[in-house]
């Protein structure tokens, strides 16, 4: 293990991507995640890698395409509003079967919306990222530390299964310090790019980076080929923490930031005598449904804790098949839910289920 | 150990630096921290404060609340984050700045005159530090074998002059007694 060293999240995110091998990095400014751009614009020339500021998101998310087609690991990032732009880039990704990372620190909407921290655009992330039927990877740090460990790992599920996979964080976890280990992961056995547009040197055959189809049966294929290889994601990949869950009458769900401040209410929960413990997703897509439908066995009631109106809480209810009420504490627009509001959470529903 | 500090004052007071050292005093000292900066329109000219908690257990929640130690260095944060202050906790206030006392009878409140006696010795700009060294001394949060190399983290080689005068500060802040 390295020194550990004080990092910014958003900087924690741009560091591990030089050390993924990350040389392509396509950015626009935008609060909260500036330092990421701000990171990669001193360190890229370093490395002998490109930081590139483009003149838009959509600019950027189409040179991200550009470069991942060539078979280098490229990565973008921006926050919620930004994103939004980015959808036209992400679902050609999903066409073409490019890996790519994206990056969203997320802050309030809808619009321009605010730039305190925010967890809204969950749905866009699990659901709605563009037009078209494709799934992205969506992992969700909740440390400096998982930022750093979750976008090694980005890159790698990415490239292995030539997708994107975007770290969803917020703007709590992009500004935070926190000690971090910066030691540099093993280089992963992967498939090789054989697919990139490298030039054929009169050697092979052209490869073709396309996301038209013109031929519905054709499409349908590539669309049943791509959800096939979405199946087999959701039974290896998906990933989650257990905290104090052995005996939990009282699950709370709870991702990012919000399952931080989740932990200290349920140690507040533990010490009043209400068995209450955390399932964290570490995944959202994949979502841990087998977590989720074990724990269903067991717990009496679920809260989940969003910085949402209520999005996650959809996927908790598919996951456990509506077995158990799962009730919502919530706050939007960049207001952060504080320990003490979901312990009385947690004790009103600890109440209605005795 | 388990310390929830808010450090609040004006932006360009340093207020996000003495968090960082002193997160940096405690890393070094095995023990768990967490540093979080208010960010956004109201640090350009505005407020600014940060988040600072050191335990010896892993953090929860990186936001302060409820602070056990406030810091504040300009009247608009002690008007905020008086009232948040956990019972029993402790309000440091530069009274150089702010002339108002706290109002909370339930808290200790430590009065230092930290930008005249950081003017006063030469230190101008240093305020910060001579509060913070203030707060670690009442405090005992830091192991003081621990400054010099948290200094070295936080100051660049470089800039060598301003690493003495960080230290000097600090000592100024704890030799204060008013």
């Amino acid at each position: 293990m390295t020194e550990k060293v004080l990092m910014k999240g958003n900087e924690a995110i741009a560091e591990a991507a030089i050390q993924a091998g990350c040389r392509f990095f396509f950015g626009y400014p935008i609060t909260p995640q500036t330092e990421v751009a701000a990171y990669m614009a001193r360190r890229m020339p370093k490395v002998d890698g490109l930081y590139l500021q483009a003149e838009s998101e959509i600019a950027a998310i189409n040179m991200v395409i550009g470069a991942s087609a060539a078979g280098r690991r490229a990565m973008t990032s921006s926050s919620s509003p930004g994103i939004a732009l980015k959808s036209e880039g992400l679902s050609y990704l999903a066409g073409c079967d490019l890996p790519a990372v994206i990056i969203n620190i997320q802050r309030g909407g809808p619009g321009l919306g605010g730039i305190q921290p925010s967890q809204a655009d969950y749905f866009h992330a699990t659901r709605g990222a563009g037009h078209g039927d494709f799934h992205m990877i969506v992992l969700a740090p909740n440390s400096v530390q998982e930022m750093v460990d979750l976008t090694h790992a980005a890159f790698d599920l990415a490239d292995r299964y030539r997708m994107t996979a975007m770290i969803l964080a917020d703007g709590i976890l992009g500004q935070m310090m926190e000690p971090v280990s910066l030691s540099k992961p093993d280089a992963p056995d992967l498939p090789p790019k054989d697919w990139a547009t490298t030039g054929t040197g009169g050697a092979r055959p052209h490869n073709i980076i396309n996301s038209l189809f013109l031929q519905p049966e054709e499409l349908e294929r590539t669309n049943f080929k791509r959800y096939d290889l979405y199946a087999r994601i959701e039974t290896h990949e998906a990933r989650h923490e257990a905290f104090m869950l052995d005996d939990a009458e009282i699950v709370v769900a709870a991702y990012g930031a919000c399952a931080r401040i989740a932990k200290n209410a349920i140690l507040a929960a533990r010490s009043r005598g209400i068995r209450a413990g955390l399932l964290r997703p570490v995944t959202l897509w994949p979502f841990p449904k087998k977590a989720f439908a074990a724990a269903a066995d067991t717990a009496r009631a679920f809260v989940t804790v969003e910085m949402s109106m209520g999005q996650m809480i959809e996927d908790v209810e598919l996951a456990i098949r509506c077995r158990r009420p799962v009730a919502l504490c919530k706050r939007v627009g960049g207001m952060v839910p504080t320990p003490e509001e979901i312990l009385s959470k947690i004790e009103e529903i600890a109440g209605g289920v005795r | 150990m388990h310390e929830r500090i808010l450090i609040a004052g004006f932006g360009g007071q340093g207020i996000l630096f003495a968090g960082k050292f002193l997160v940096y005093a405690n890393l070094l000292a095995g023990k768990e921290v967490s540093w979080l900066p208010s960010y956004g329109p109201e640090m350009r000219g505005g407020t600014a404060n940060c988040s600072v908690i050191l335990s010896d257990t892993p953090i929860g929640s990186p936001i302060v609340d409820i602070p056990d130690i406030l810091v504040v260095m300009n009247l608009p944060s002690l008007d905020k984050f008086e009232g948040a202050t956990a019972p029993g906790g402790r309000i440091f206030v530069d009274s150089a700045l702010i002339t108002r006392r706290v109002a909370r009878a339930d808290v200790t409140s430590v009065y230092i005159p930290a930008t005249q006696l950081a003017d006063a010795n030469g230190l101008s700009g240093l305020a910060n530090m001579v509060m913070l060294g203030k707060v670690i001394a009442d405090c005992g949060l830091c192991r003081p074998e621990d400054l010099p190399a948290a200094m070295g983290k936080v100051v660049p080689e470089r800039k060598r002059a301003l690493f003495d005068k960080n230290i000097q500060a600090l000592q100024v802040g704890a030799a204060f007694f008013g």
